[in-house]
C-alpha cells in the first residue's frame, strides 16, 4: 500500500482522499516510512517535523470528516528550501550565522501553501544563502543525489529535489537565483520551474540578489508542478516587485498541445552541453515537432555573456543583502571588545567560503572607482540579454535548450574550481537576467542512468505555454 | 530688496554655507512598512519585521511619503521627476540591514529654490525620501560610542520617513542660515509635512560651512557639522566655525576637509573621528523598489491645494504697502493674522491703517479673538476708515467685539459711542472751546499748555461718549481751521 501510496500524483492523491479511500494520516505514514529509509542515504533535510506533520494530516481527516471543503493542497507533503521564512521552523539559509534562527513570520509562499492545506514536513538544505550550484556549500551537511550517492543533487535547491526525487515529498519549493531550481532538478530529474520574476512573492525570501531571485516550485511531474505553481503565484502587496496580473491557469491548458507553437532551438547552449545531454535534448526537440510543433534553428551569442554580467550583478546584491548578518539582533554574535571587532569576528566565523568569496566579489563591483567598470558594465551586458531574447521572441513563442551541460557530477569533484562551477549555470542564468519564465523537464538519462534535464524557456508571463509544451515532452519521452 | 548687512566671520571674509535639513515626514506609517509613525512610544514597540531589517523582509513605498515630498517640492519651486531609490552600504548598529534606503543622483525633487523675508533666494539642490535609522543609546563612558560600557538600540525610529532638503551653498551668514530654517520650517508645516519640532528632533540640520576672502569666487575647503538641533545651535555653531576656520587660515594651517559635532556645553565644534570620512557607499539601485514616477495629474492636484506661503503674503502686501517696515510685515502675515488684513485689504479698508491695526491691535487680542471674526473685524475698521469711530474707540470696539458676539452696530451702541464721528466730535469740542475764548486765544497763540485745560472741559461735559484722543485730534483740527481763516 505505501508504495503504491508514493506512486500518486497530486490529482491522484486528492481523488483518493476525497473518496475516503485512503486518509491524510496513512498517506503521511507512507512518507514518513520512506523518509526513515531514504534520508538517512540522501541527507536533504536541514530539520523535520513529522509529528506537527501527522497532528495537521490527522486535523484535516477530521475536517473532511464533518463535510468541509479542503485546499488544493490538502494532504500533500511537502518540503521547503531552508531560505524561506517559516514561523514553525528554523530558517537557516544553511549558514552558521542564522544556526537556530526562528523567524516570526512566514514566507508569503508558506502562507499560501497552508491556506492550500499543504502539509509542511520540513526544511532542505541548500548552498549557504542559495550561493552554489551543488548544494556543497552548505554548513551544516552534504545532500546526495538519490541517483547515486556519489554524486550532487545540483544546487542551490538540492536538497528540495533530492527530497522530490527521492520521493521523500511531492513537492518541494525552492529559489532560483541564476538556475537553482531548475539545475538541481534538471540532477535529479524531476521537474522545475523559475516563474516570470514578480510571479511569486519574494516576501520572505532570504534574500541572495534581489533581483534576480524567484521562487518556484519542485515536483515529480509537470501537472504536479502546474499545480503548486498555480497555488503560489499572484500579486502580493508585501513585494512592490510582485506583479499586478492573475496567476494564470495551468492545469486546464495543460494539454493542449504545441501545434503550430514555434520554437527555436539555442544552438550555442546545445553546443555548450556534452554529447550525451544534447542527445537528450534532440529527444525532447522531436517529441514537440511530432506534436506539431514547428522547430528552427536560432543562435543566441548574446547568452553566453550573461554569466560574467551575472556573477558581478548577483554578488553585488549580496554583499548588500547579507550585510545585516552583523550580529547585533539575530543570529550567530562573536565577543568583540568594540562593534566592530564584534561584526567582524561574527562575520568571519558565521559565513562560509563561497559567501565570503561573493561578497568580497560583489562589495569590490560596487567600490568606488570600479562601480562603473563592473555593476554599470554587467547592467548594461544584461539589457543585451534582454534584447537578445526580445529579438528571438519576434519569431518564436518558445526556445529551449539543455538546463545544464552536464549531468549530475561527484560530490568534490569541482569545489575546488569555483569558476569551473560558475560555468555550469551558462544556460540558465540568461533566463534570471532577463527576468524571463524557465522549466526544466527529464529528457531521459545519460549512460550512468544519471538523468538528463531539458530547459524550455518563454518570454514574460509565458508560462501557460511553457506548461503545455513541458507535458508535451513528458507524455512524448514516456 | 536685501535690508540686511550680511555679517563676515571676520574683516574680510565671508562665509559659505550650504544646509541639509532633514524633516520627518508626518505620515501615519513608516516609510516602507505598515508601523505607526509615532513618537515618544515605550522602546522597540513600534517595529515589525521590515524596519527591524529581518531577513526576508521587503520594503513596500509608503505612498503618504511620496505626496508630502511632492508637496514640499511644489512648495520649493523644484522639479518633480521620476526618481530612484539606492541602498547607501555601511556598516552601524543603529541600522538594521546595514544599508540606508535614500535617494542618490534622481531624487524625487530637484533644481527649486526658496525666497527669504531678506528677498535673498536661496538655491535648492534637492529634496529627497529616505530611511530613518533607529536610536543608539550608550550608556556610561560619557555617552559616546567609543567609550560606553555598553549600547540600546530603540528601532522605534527605523524607517521613518525622512525628507533631506539640500540648499545650495548660497547662505552667507549665520544669521541668513537661521532665517532660511525658520522659513522652511513654515513652509513644511504649512503643507503639512512636518510638525517643525526640533526639539523632538523632527527637523535635524547639518551645516556646510566654509569660509573665503570677500571678493574670491572659488569655494574652499568645506567642514560639515552633523546635528545642529535648535536654531541658536545652528548660529552659534556657524559663527564659531567661521571664526576657528578663518584664524587656521590666517595662522597659514591646513584646512581639513572633515566631519564636526557642535559641542553645546563648551560652545565648540569637534571633529568626528576620521574613520567616518573613509566610507565608501557602494551606491546601487534598490532592487527591490520600483522607481517612484509621480503622475502629472496627481502634481497639479496638489499645486492646486498648496496653500498660500509667506512669500506670497509678502509679495501682495509689496504691491499695497512698498515701504512697509520689516518688523511690521513679518508680524501681520502671520498665519493668525494674515486673513485679517487679507480681509480688510479686500474691503478696501486704508492699506496702512488695516496693517496699523493688525500689527496693533489684532495681535494683542489673537489669544482671546473669540466673536472676533475676519469680517466683524473689517465692519469695525470700515467705521474708522468713514471717520464714524475714532481711533481709540476702535481699539474699545475691537476687544468687545472678540466678548461679545453682538452686532457691531448694537455693540457700538451698547458702549454709547453715540457722537462718534469725527465732525461730531468737533462740534462738541467747538462747542466748549467757545465757552473758553481766553484760554482758546492763548492756544491759538501757539501755548500748548493750554490744551489740557480745555480737553479737560471737553471730558467733563462729555463724559465717555467720546474719547481723549479723539478730542484731542478735534482739537488740532479746530485750531488748524481757525489759524487758516485768520491767515
Ligand atoms: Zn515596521
Amino acid at each position: 500500500m505505501n508504495d503504491e501510496i508514493l506512486d500518486w500524483g497530486i490529482r491522484e492523491l486528492q481523488r483518493r482522499l476525497e473518496s475516503a479511500e485512503v486518509s491524510a494520516v496513512e498517506v503521511l505514514e507512507a512518507y514518513q516510512e520512506q523518509i526513515a529509509i531514504q534520508e538517512p542515504e540522501v541527507d536533504a533535510f536541514l530539520s523535520l517535523d513529522l509529528e506537527a506533520a501527522r497532528r495537521r494530516a490527522s486535523y484535516q481527516d477530521e475536517r473532511r470528516a464533518r463535510g468541509e471543503r479542503l485546499g488544493r493542497l490538502a494532504g500533500v507533503p511537502v518540503v521547503l528550501k531552508d531560505n524561506l521564512c517559516t514561523i514553525n521552523f528554523p530558517t537557516t539559509a544553511a549558514s552558521k550565522i542564522l544556526d537556530g534562527w526562528v523567524p516570526p513570520y512566514n514566507a508569503t509562499v508558506v502562507d499560501r501553501l497552508d491556506e492550500e492545506d499543504a502539509i509542511v514536513l520540513g526544511k532542505t538544505n541548500l548552498d549557504e544563502f542559495a550561493m552554489g550550484s551543488s548544494t556543497e556549500n552548505s554548513a551544516f551537511k552534504i545532500t546526495r543525489n538519490p541517483h547515486d550517492l556519489d554524486r550532487v543533487p545540483g544546487g542551490s535547491s538540492g536538497g528540495s529535489a533530492a527530497a522530490v526525487a527521492s520521493r521523500m515529498a511531492l513537492a518541494g519549493l525552492g529559489s532560483d537565483t541564476g538556475g537553482s531550481i531548475r539545475q538541481p532538478a534538471a540532477l535529479t530529474g524531476i521537474v522545475g520551474l523559475k516563474p516570470t520574476y514578480g510571479r511569486v512573492s519574494r516576501y520572505g525570501l532570504l534574500a541572495f540578489a534581489s533581483s534576480l531571485d524567484q521562487i518556484g516550485p519542485l515536483a515529480a511531474s509537470v501537472e504536479d508542478t502546474a499545480l503548486v505553481a498555480e497555488c503560489i503565484m499572484g500579486h502580493d502587496p508585501r513585494d512592490a516587485t510582485s506583479l499586478q496580473e492573475a496567476p494564470p491557469q495551468l492545469l486546464g491548458s495543460l494539454s493542449q498541445g504545441v501545434q503550430g507553437i514555434r520554437i527555436g532551438v539555442v544552438t550555442n547552449l546545445i553546443e555548450a552541453a556534452n554529447p550525451e545531454v544534447q542527445a537528450g535534448v534532440e529527444a525532447a526537440i522531436q517529441a514537440l515537432a511530432r506534436a506539431g510543433a514547428i522547430v528552427e534553428e536560432v543562435a543566441l551569442k548574446e547568452l553566453a555573456y550573461g554569466l560574467a554580467a551575472y556573477y558581478v550583478v548577483a554578488p553585488a546584491e549580496a554583499s548588500s543583502n547579507l550585510a545585516r548578518y552583523d550580529g547585533v539582533r539575530y543570529g550567530l554574535r562573536e565577543p568583540g571588545v568594540t562593534v566592530e571587532e564584534m561584526m567582524i569576528a561574527t562575520r568571519t566565523k558565521g559565513f562560509g567560503p563561497e559567501v565570503k568569496r561573493r561578497i568580497m566579489l560583489g562589495t569590490y563591483a560596487l567600490s568606488a572607482g570600479y562601480y562603473d567598470a563592473f555593476y554599470v558594465t554587467a547592467q548594461r551586458v544584461r539589457t543585451f540579454v534582454r534584447e537578445a531574447f526580445a529579438r528571438a521572441y519576434v519569431s518564436f513563442d518558445l526556445l529551449i535548450a539543455p538546463t545544464s551541460p552536464t549531468t549530475a557530477f561527484r560530490i568534490g569533484e569541482r569545489s575546488n574550481d569555483p569558476v569551473e562551477m560558475y560555468r555550469s549555470d551558462v544556460c540558465t542564468i540568461p533566463s534570471n537576467l532577463s527576468g524571463d519564465p524557465a522549466i526544466s523537464v527529464p529528457a531521459g538519462v545519460d549512460a550512468d542512468g544519471l538523468p538528463i534535464g531539458v530547459q524550455l524557456l518563454g518570454p514574460a508571463l509565458s508560462e501557460q505555454v511553457l506548461f503545455r509544451a513541458a507535458f508535451v515532452i513528458e507524455e512524448g519521452l514516456h | 530688496m536685501s535690508s540686511r548687512t550680511i555679517a563676515g566671520p571676520a574683516r574680510g571674509w565671508e562665509y559659505v554655507i550650504g544646509l541639509e535639513v532633514h524633516t520627518e515626514l508626518r505620515t501615519a506609517t513608516k516609510l516602507f512598512c505598515g508601523c505607526p509613525n509615532a513618537f515618544g512610544e515605550e522602546p522597540n514597540t513600534s517595529i515589525c519585521p521590515v524596519c527591524l531589517g529581518l531577513p526576508g523582509s521587503l520594503p513596500v513605498m509608503n505612498a503618504q511619503a511620496v505626496d508630502f515630498a511632492i508637496r514640499v517640492g511644489l512648495a520649493l519651486n523644484a522639479t518633480i521627476q521620476r526618481s530612484q531609490f539606492h541602498r547607501k552600504n555601511y556598516f552601524y548598529p543603529d541600522m538594521p540591514k546595514d544599508f540606508q534606503i535614500s535617494q542618490y543622483d534622481v531624487p524625487i525633487n530637484a533644481n527649486g529654490h526658496l525666497e527669504l523675508p531678506s528677498g535673498a533666494v536661496i538655491g535648492i539642490e534637492r529634496a529627497h525620501l529616505e530611511e530613518d535609522t533607529g536610536k543608539l543609546v550608550h550608556r556610561g563612558g560619557g555617552g559616546r560610542i567609543e567609550s560606553a560600557e555598553y549600547s540600546l538600540i530603540d528601532y522605534n525610529r527605523s524607517g521613518v520617513p525622512l525628507l533631506e532638503i539640500v540648499s545650495a551653498p548660497d547662505i552667507r551668514d549665520p544669521e541668513e542660515a537661521k532665517e532660511y530654517v525658520a522659513e522652511l520650517r513654515s513652509i513644511l508645516v504649512a503643507v503639512g509635512a512636518s510638525d517643525g519640532r526640533m526639539e523632538e528632533g523632527s527637523l535635524r540640520v547639518d551645516a556646510n560651512v566654509s569660509v573665503r576672502p570677500v571678493g574670491e569666487t572659488q569655494m574652499r575647503t568645506r567642514v560639515e557639522i552633523k546635528n545642529l538641533n535648535s536654531l541658536r545651535s545652528l548660529t552659534r555653531a556657524l559663527e564659531f566655525e567661521g571664526r576657528r576656520q578663518v584664524q587656521l587660515y590666517e595662522d597659514g594651517e591646513a584646512m581639513l576637509q572633515q566631519t564636526r559635532f557642535w559641542d553645546e556645553a563648551r560652545a565648540v565644534t569637534g571633529a568626528l573621528r576620521l574613520k567616518e570620512e573613509a566610507n565608501d557607499y557602494r551606491y546601487f539601485p534598490e532592487p527591490d523598489l520600483p522607481p517612484v514616477a509621480p503622475d502629472p495629474l496627481v502634481i497639479e492636484a496638489r499645486r492646486s491645494e498648496l496653500p498660500e506661503f509667506l512669500s506670497t503674503r509678502r509679495a501682495q502686501l509689496a504691491d499695497v504697502l512698498p515701504e512697509l517696515s520689516r518688523d511690521l510685515r513679518e508680524t501681520v502675515i502671520t498665519d493668525e493674522c494674515w486673513p485679517y488684513l487679507r480681509a480688510a485689504l479686500d474691503a478696501n479698508i486704508t492699506p496702512h491703517r488695516a496693517v496699523a491695526r493688525c500689527a496693533n491691535e489684532l495681535v494683542a487680542l489673537l489669544d482671546e479673538i473669540g466673536a472676533l471674526s475676519p469680517s466683524r473685524f473689517v465692519e469695525v475698521l470700515a467705521l474708522e476708515d468713514e471717520g464714524k469711530l475714532g481711533a481709540s474707540q476702535v481699539k474699545v470696539l475691537l476687544r468687545e467685539a472678540c466678548l461679545d458676539p453682538l452686532a457691531i452696530p448694537e455693540l457700538v451702541a451698547k458702549l454709547g459711542f453715540t457722537a462718534s464721528d469725527a465732525d461730531a466730535v468737533k462740534a462738541m469740542v467747538a462747542e466748549v472751546v467757545a465757552s473758553c475764548t481766553q484760554e482758546w486765544s492763548r492756544y491759538l497763540a501757539g501755548d500748548e499748555k493750554v490744551a489740557g485745560f480745555l480737553l479737560g472741559q471737553v471730558m467733563r461735559r462729555y463724559g465717555r461718549q467720546i474719547s481723549g484722543s479723539d478730542a484731542r485730534q478735534a482739537l488740532t483740527r479746530l485750531a488748524e481751521e481757525a489759524r487758516a481763516e485768520s491767515s
